[in-house]
């Protein structure tokens, strides 16, 4: 038996303040990958369509750059946001647990980091 | 803690009923998953482009080829649908249509939207291919 309230019990215990940061990052990101890929979507018939020389002239457009770039950053940001969840959710020996979400937050990272560099060479 | 009972947990999946709810609910996550997938392909696609003609030719073979085919079929859909219903779940979040009537009539609207864009990507797509 305690003779401290709740409130006082609870108090200076709280929350790390992030609490909701990723469930928001999911739905920020989520806003922000529909304009994008839907301009990806749109520009992705006309590269395949364009052949090797077309694709190096569309990639110039820095306009085109930047869409990419975001694009690729919105959208592997969110996926390491969604497998974390999905992990979470099915994998539950903490071993393999905390492996596959370091994986997939370095796989997200890699494909993220040799895009971009890419789309870069690419673009300059 | 354990539980004094053992009752049985719910949703338990082998007898639970799918619903068009719940299946359209997985699919998000089965496409989320497979998006993750494409996301290499992508990937291969600029590496490829930066490279040289050579590695380009490589990627293009391949995306012709009939596995090829599949797989951008398949993520044009798998993109849509997830598109879609991750604007459905945008208007969840804001408290927009969460009454158990509004969640099917969006779930029909997702349905046949998917359907419709991913057609509609093809058919611009290969009207692009043909011209050029
Ligand atoms: C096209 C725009 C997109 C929108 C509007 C969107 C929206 C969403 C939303 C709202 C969620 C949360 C669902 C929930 O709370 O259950 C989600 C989950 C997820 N998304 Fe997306 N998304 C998009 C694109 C992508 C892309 C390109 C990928 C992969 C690279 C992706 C991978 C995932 C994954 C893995 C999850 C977790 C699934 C789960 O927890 O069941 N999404 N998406």
């Amino acid at each position: 038996m305690t003779l401290r309230s709740p409130l006082g019990r609870a108090r200076g215990l709280g929350s790390a303040k992030e609490g909701t940061h990723h469930w928001w990052m999911q739905r920020v990101t989520a806003v922000a990958l529909v304009p994008l890929m839907i301009l990806l979507v749109g520009f992705l018939p006309v590269a395949a369509a364009a052949g090797y020389n077309g694709f190096l002239q569309l990639m110039q457009d820095p306009i085109t750059a930047t869409v990419l770039t975001l694009a690729v950053i919105a959208g592997l940001y969110h996926m390491k946001l969604g497998l974390q969840v999905v992990i979470e959710d099915y994998v539950h020996h903490e071993g393999a647990k905390t492996i596959l979400l370091v994986l997939s937050a370095l796989g997200a990272s890699t494909i993220g980091a040799v895009s971009l560099v890419s789309i870069f060479m690419l673009a300059l | 803690m354990a539980a004094s009972k053992q009752r049985p947990l719910s949703p338990h999946l082998q007898i639970y009923r799918p619903q068009l709810t719940s299946v359209l609910s997985i699919f998000h996550r089965l496409t989320g998953v497979a998006l993750s997938g494409g996301t290499l392909l992508l990937a291969w696609w600029l590496v490829a482009g930066a490279i040289g003609p050579d590695a380009y030719a490589i990627f293009e073979a391949f995306c012709t080829s009939w596995i090829g085919w599949v797989l951008l079929a398949g993520f044009s859909y798998a993109l849509m649908y997830h598109m879609c219903n991750g604007i459905r779940h945008l208007f969840w979040d804001g408290g927009f249509g969460l009454e158990l009537k509004d969640a099917y009539v969006s779930g029909y609207v997702v349905v046949v939207a998917s359907v419709v864009l991913t057609a509609l990507v093809w058919g611009v797509g290969l009207g692009i291919g043909g011209e050029g």
